[in-house]
This record gives structure tokens, C-alpha cells and sequence, in this order.
């Protein structure tokens, strides 16, 4: 019984009703029927599509403005922007050069490949707007753009010679750069050079160019509120109108840093040496602010240089980073005084090169207490046999009262072996575009790594120096940051400085900076 | 029969005329052609142009062709309503005006002035010779004045959510056009009160506002200019103007849009 199916009872009258609802006029222009209800005026969907155009506000050309030097296509009225052929931002350019497209509603748009050396992009469009009330047209067409060529201000001013009206020309006379990366560091932090034209890098130093003179004055201002300077400015006259006086001038500013640098050994002249403070002649540069900052690590004394005493009477170091020795210390006693984090400890100490070969050790004292222990390598300065051209040094040697202070060895720093590559680091430096007049040598590259090497040693170790910066993090690093932890564990023997993640900044883009490190 | 007109360029002759079963009042006009045609005349530019004239040529010898201002403005067809049997005017009319309307009329015909906020008249009323359909404010006074002189029945209503009732239908003894997006429900009430068969359509070329595109009588019916083919034949057959076009012979394309119910 249950298989017997029965059709249900079917009304005929629901039929009929929706068959009326379905044409109530004629159209007037073919004569379709048409449900009036629904339909745009008294006119089929047909007819309105035939008679009525919805992109007529639209213009069907235009043209859009590239600059063949940078590739960069215009975005008016200033801007302008990279943009690769068929890309969303070019898209997007060609939409806004539309007018009329914003009383329309978008539904599509896209690229219609044309020969790039044609000068003509093509853009499918569709778009929707409202005919009547209730009633959207939907219509597709195309528009032809034409590509003009014009020049950027920038590529403009680039090809123009001497646009600049003001130039800082910042020199440091030493053999190394690492004075110079810390400023790069400073600048970018503080966004110094934000307004600088162009900068170049020439022997012994940086020239930043300026378009008017008072961002010139704001730079020179800022670098001598951070590093000891002296400033020297010069003009030179451009032209002159008689008649109203009006001149104009190109202003340079030299700017020349103190040569001397953290961690290297002076020699003060023995005159300046009392007048700061009765300290012995023979220290250490411990730090750079806008003084110089001087230790005695056989008495903890420190003394500052201010930079106008220090041109007074100036003077170079003994002897720089680059010629600092490996030392073992065999034994260390700490002193008892104390200051800050250093502690006065007498150490005896054999060159790690010696080890082996001799029993030659050195007896010294240093600042260093607190970070060393016996069998520690410790860099330091040599300064028994060696023969240093300096004439303060001579006037030290000669006078009766410092001759006999004069250490064999001057501790500067603990040194960590660094097993680790220095690809592997978790945090990284921006750095700033900066024009060369040629590619350097390979030599010369290879000074610059060395350098480079050595100054991100500097801020691995250096917290003081790192809290002057902005570090961030590396791309890389985030990414294995779990991986390295789970596959990688560290042996205990491997000390080495690392920089806390809670440091780094993230990164974000900026135009004029390249990213980072080789 | 059916045929196009213009007023001074304008399509909308419904707005600038009046038309019923025993008279018909039209506007005075700069041109003249509107009313006069003249065939074979020295004008023969205005022949197969497709001048409107068509007042005088059609009606001359049968009903009074009355040229007149309303209150002087010459909307009189939104400003007036009226049928076989009578004429109203809207308070706005001068007195000689209404003396010279008077005057022209026949004797049987009946005319009266309306005190009403809602002066355009014919805006407001769509009437035959039976039946008035009228904007749903109209003031009771009004509505009973309505039903003595044009002596008709009268109905407060609305015409696709409209309730200006005379712009959007235009009204004869045979059938009557609404607006086109009046839906069926409606039209078949509508058709129901006035007991002639309606059909939604247009004028002019897609203008909803037929009452206004077009006047018409038991046996005329005069269109604006762009009137399409379509929509006069949607109009010759509705009010039953052509040869033969009784209920009948409406052709088959035509049957689905229109209303079923013939009465």
C-alpha cells in the first residue's frame, strides 16, 4: 500500500496569477512586453541597454606621464610612483586619472596586454549605474591610455648640476670608519638627514648636500650635540643683484670630527693632562660623547676633554682598535676600588702568541676586575717594545714623573671567540644611501667589512653605545627564531654577547634607506 | 483614431488642452497650428510635418473647439476637468474668462467654478462621462460638486501610489491607460470602480505621466509628437479608436498585456 504514490491535488488558479504578473506593458520602443512593475521607464532591458550609456561621463583616453630615468609614473599633481606594467598600482593610477569614474559604481577592471614599445596601456572597465530608480546598467568597455614621457623634479635635479645651496662636509682623519657608521647610526635614528639631497662619500668622510641653508645649520647643529666637532662655515658668492643687493651664495660647512675613538690609547700632552684633573698621561678613550672621555685603568681616574680644550691643543691617538693583542691572563687580583662597573684588579697576563713559545708575562693593572678571570683572553695595548711616533709620548717617556708610569699592558676589553658566523646575528642596522664616486677595490671592501665586522662587535658588547641606536629585527632571525631554539642549544662555553629580542624594533619601510648589512 | 500633436514643441498636450465627448478646449498659442490644419493650403511645409492641428480638423464641424486661458496661463488641461456634462474651473479663473467659456459652450454643458486648495483640476480628477477618480485630500465640498456637475460617480483613489490621479490616467467611456508600473492588482480594481477596461502604458516615448501626454474622447485621441508606434497602437486599442479594433480583434501580442476583463 505504502508504494502506491497519488499525486497531489495541483491548483491551476497560482498558475494563471503568476503568468499575468509576468508582462503588464509594451515596451515603447519594440514593443516586448514587459513587466511595467520592474522595468526602467517603459522600456525592456534591451532597449535600455541600446539606448541609454551609463560610462557617457567617462572619457575614453587620456594619457599618463612616465619618467624614463627612474621608470616612475606620474601620480598627480607631485606625486610619483613605481609602478611595474600591469600591476595594482598602475591600476590604480590609470583609474584616478578617470574623471567621472566616482559618480559610477566600479565592478571590474583590468589590463588588456598591449607591446610595452606600443606607449599604449589598455584597461578593460566595467561598470554599474543606476538608469532609473531600482534599475542598474551594467556596461564593460575599454580605455586607451597613451604614455607620455616626462621628466621627475628628482631626475630633473639629479641632471641639473649644482642644486645644492649648502654642503656639510664631515671628516674624521683616522684610518678606519667606525666613527662614521656610529654617526650613520645617530643620523638615522634622529632622522637627521631627512632633508638632504644627496649624499657622498669621499676620502675621510661624508659630504651631505642641502637645499637652503638653515637645514644645513639644523644638520651642523645636531652633529654637535652629539659628537665632539669643530665647525668651520665658508661662502661663496653665486651672484648679485646690484641694484636690489640681493646675493646668493652657496654656504660649506666643514665639520671635522675628533680623530680620536673609543677604546684607542692616547697620549695627552702632559700640560693638558694636569689641567684635567692631574691624570696620568697615558690612558684610554672609554667613551665618545661630545666630549672625549678618558680612563686611567691603573687608578679607575677618568677625566673629560671638552671639544674646545681638545682643539686647543689636539692631538692623535697612540695607537687604534686595529692594533690591539691578544692577551691570557695567568692571574688576577682584584684591588678593591670601585666605580661603576669597573673594578681595579692587578692582572698578570701572557700574550696569547707567546703562549707556547715563552714564559714572558706582563704585570698590569686594570679596570676590567669584574669581567675577567684567570685563563680569560683579554685584548689590550702592547706597550713595551713598541715604538710609537708620537711626540707625547716621547715628552712622557722623557719627563721624570710619568716615565716610570708607563705600563707594559693596557687591558681594553674582553675578547670572546666568536665561533658563530656573522650572518647568524638576530638583529641588524639600517643603513644610508649614500653615493660613491667609484666602486671601491676589493681591498678597500674588504677594509670596509673588517670595519664594519668590528663596529657591530662594538654595539654586540657595548650596551651604552647599542641605547644611542635603533636596532632591529632581523628578517631571518624572526622566522628560525623557534627552530634555532629547539635545534640549537647552546653550550655553555659560548659567552658571547647576545642582544636581548626585547631590544629590536621591527622594521618598517623607508624610502630612502636600504636594508641592511652585506 | 489616434494621432500625434505638439503644443509649441512641447509633447505634453495634455497639459495644454482638454478634450470630452461635447467640447474641447484648447490653449491660445503662438502657433496657431495646433489647432488649424489647414490641408493643401499654402503651408505644405506643415503637411507631412506632423503637425497637431488636429482640433480643428477633427472636431470642427462635430463639437466646439474653444480657445481659452485659465486664469491666463494656458495649462488648462492640468488647471481644468470636465466631461460630456459639465466643466469645472479652478477659483483662479477670471470672471471674463469664465464669461467667454460660457459663452462658447453648449447650452447643456454645465460649468462651475472650484474653491480648492488643489487647484490644478486636472491633475487632481480623471473623470468620464460615469465615473471620477480623484486625489484621496480632495476636500468632501469639492467631491460633491464633482458628482453634481460632471454627475458622475466619485472615487477617493490612488494610481500606482500616485494621487495625482489625472496626471497619471488618461480616462474615456471605452477604456483608459495608466501608469506603467500600476501592477495588476491594481489595475483590475481600478477597472473594477470604473467599469472600463485599463491597460498600464506610456506616452511620449516612455513618459509615465499619460494623463498629461495625452488627452482623449469617445472617438479621438490626441498623443504628444513621440508617441511611438507601440504605444499608440497600446492606445487606439484600449479606447477602441481604430477600424475594427472592438474587443475582439485586439491582436494576440496585444492580449497579453492587457487587462482580460473586457467589459
Amino acid at each position: 500500500m505504502a508504494a502506491m504514490d497519488l499525486d497531489a491535488p495541483v491548483s491551476i488558479a497560482p498558475l494563471l496569477q503568476a503568468e499575468q504578473t509576468h508582462a503588464t506593458i509594451l515596451c515603447c520602443n519594440c514593443g516586448a512586453p514587459i513587466d511595467g512593475t520592474t522595468s526602467a521607464g517603459a522600456l525592456c532591458y534591451d532597449c535600455v541597454k541600446t539606448t541609454m550609456d551609463v560610462s557617457q561621463g567617462i572619457q575614453r583616453e587620456a594619457t599618463i606621464h612616465f619618467c624614463r630615468d627612474c621608470e616612475r609614473w606620474l601620480l598627480p599633481p607631485t606625486t610619483w610612483i613605481v609602478a611595474a606594467l600591469e600591476s595594482r598600482e598602475l591600476l590604480a593610477l590609470c583609474l584616478k586619472k578617470l574623471r567621472g569614474l566616482h559618480k559610477v559604481r566600479i565592478i571590474d577592471a583590468s589590463f588588456i596586454w598591449t607591446e610595452p614599445h606600443s606607449r599604449r596601456v589598455k584597461v578593460k572597465l566595467t561598470i554599474q549605474d543606476g538608469v532609473s530608480e531600482g534599475v542598474v546598467l551594467q556596461q564593460s568597455f575599454e580605455i586607451e591610455y597613451v604614455v607620455a614621457y616626462q621628466q621627475c623634479p628628482d631626475c630633473q635635479k639629479s641632471y641639473t648640476a649644482n642644486t645644492w645651496r649648502a654642503c656639510v662636509q664631515v671628516r674624521q682623519k683616522v684610518p678606519h670608519k667606525r666613527t662614521f657608521l656610529f654617526l650613520e647610526q645617530l643620523i638615522l635614528k634622529h632622522g637627521a638627514h631627512r632633508d638632504t639631497i644627496n649624499i657622498k662619500e669621499v676620502k675621510d668622510g661624508l659630504d651631505f648636500f642641502f637645499a637652503a641653508r638653515n637645514q644645513a645649520d639644523k644638520f651642523v647643529d645636531f652633529l654637535t650635540s652629539v659628537v665632539p666637532v669643530r665647525a668651520k662655515k665658508s661662502q661663496e658668492l653665486i651672484s648679485m643683484d646690484v641694484h636690489t643687493s640681493t646675493k646668493s651664495y652657496k654656504f660649506s660647512y666643514s665639520v671635522e670630527l675628533v680623530p680620536i675613538c673609543k677604546d684607542d690609547l692616547v697620549a695627552l700632552p702632559i700640560k693638558l693632562a694636569k689641567q684635567i684633573g692631574n691624570i696620568s698621561p697615558i690612558g684610554l678613550c672609554y667613551r665618545i660623547g661630545t666630549t672625549v672621555n678618558i680612563l686611567d685603568p691603573s687608578t679607575l681616574q677618568t677625566a673629560d676633554i671638552s671639544t674646545p680644550i681638545y682643539w686647543r691643543a689636539p692631538f692623535t691617538p697612540l695607537a687604534d682598535v686595529l692594533e690591539l693583542v691578544e692577551f691570557i691572563i695567568m692571574d688576577i687580583e682584584p684591588i678593591g676600588t670601585q666605580k661603576g662597573k669597573w673594578l681595579l684588579a692587578e692582572a698578570t697576563v701572557a700574550r696569547a702568541s707567546d703562549l707556547g713559545t715563552n714564559d714572558m708575562t706582563y704585570y698590569t693593572r686594570t679596570h676590567l676586575g669584574n669581567v675577567l678571570h684567570v685563563g680569560d683572553s683579554v685584548m689590550g695595548y702592547m706597550l713595551a717594545n713598541t715604538n710609537f711616533n708620537n711626540p707625547n709620548f716621547d715628552a712622557v717617556e722623557a719627563s721624570h714623573t710619568y716615565s716610570s708610569q708607563i705600563p707594559d699592558v693596557m687591558l681594553v676589553k674582553k675578547f670572546y671567540e666568536r665561533k658563530r658566523k656573522s650572518k647568524n646575528r638576530n638583529w641588524r642596522l639600517k643603513r644610508m644611501s649614500k653615493e660613491e664616486e667609484l666602486l671601491p677595490k676589493k681591498a678597500e671592501q674588504e677594509k670596509l667589512d673588517k670595519d664594519y665586522e668590528i663596529f657591530l662587535r662594538d654595539v654586540e658588547e657595548d650596551a651604552e653605545l647599542r641605547s644611542a641606536m635603533a636596532l632591529y629585527k632581523a628578517q631571518q632571525a624572526k622566522k628560525e627564531a623557534e627552530a634555532m631554539s629547539v635545534a640549537e642549544t647552546d653550550d655553555g662555553e659560548d659567552e658571547t654577547p647576545q642582544i636581548d629580542m626585547n631590544e629590536l624594533l621591527d622594521e618598517f619601510d623607508d624610502l630612502n634607506i636600504q636594508p641592511g648589512a652585506q | 483614431m489616434a494621432v500625434r500633436a505638439q503644443f509649441e514643441n512641447s509633447n505634453e498636450v495634455g497639459v495644454f488642452s482638454t478634450l470630452t465627448n461635447s467640447y474641447a478646449l484648447v490653449a491660445v498659442g503662438a502657433s496657431e497650428n495646433f489647432y488649424r490644419f489647414v490641408p493643401d493650403s499654402e503651408n505644405k511645409a506643415y503637411k507631412d510635418a506632423r503637425v497637431a492641428c488636429v482640433f480643428e480638423a477633427e472636431l470642427q464641424d462635430v463639437i466646439p473647439v474653444i480657445h481659452v486661458t485659465i486664469a491666463g496661463t494656458r495649462i488648462i488641461g492640468r488647471m481644468t476637468a470636465g466631461n460630456r456634462k459639465g466643466l469645472l474651473v479652478p477659483t483662479s479663473t477670471t470672471d471674463q474668462e469664465l464669461q467667454h467659456m460660457r459663452n462658447s459652450l453648449p447650452d447643456e454643458v454645465k460649468i462651475q467654478r472650484i474653491e480648492e486648495r488643489l487647484s490644478a483640476l486636472g491633475n487632481v480628477i480623471a473623470a468620464n462621462d460615469h465615473v471620477a477618480l480623484v486625489h484621496p485630500d480632495l476636500e468632501r465640498e469639492t467631491e460633491e460638486i464633482i458628482a453634481d456637475v460632471l454627475g458622475v460617480e466619485v472615487f477617493r483613489q490612488t494610481i500606482a501610489d500616485n494621487v495625482l490621479v489625472g496626471s497619471y490616467m488618461a480616462l474615456s467611456n471605452q477604456g483608459g491607460i495608466v501608469h506603467p508600473k500600476t501592477s495588476i492588482q491594481d489595475q483590475d480594481e481600478l477597472s473594477s470602480l470604473l467599469q472600463v477596461p485599463l491597460v498600464a502604458g506610456s506616452v511620449n516615448r516612455g513618459s509615465s505621466v499619460v494623463g498629461a501626454g495625452m488627452v482623449v474622447n469617445d472617438w479621438l485621441a490626441v498623443t504628444g509628437l513621440d508617441t511611438t508606434a507601440t504605444e499608440l497602437s497600446v492606445v487606439e486599442s484600449v479606447f477602441r479608436l481604430g477600424e475594427g479594433q472592438g474587443p475582439g480583434a485586439i491582436n494576440s501580442s496585444l492580449k497579453d498585456t492587457m487587462v482580460e476583463s473586457f467589459y
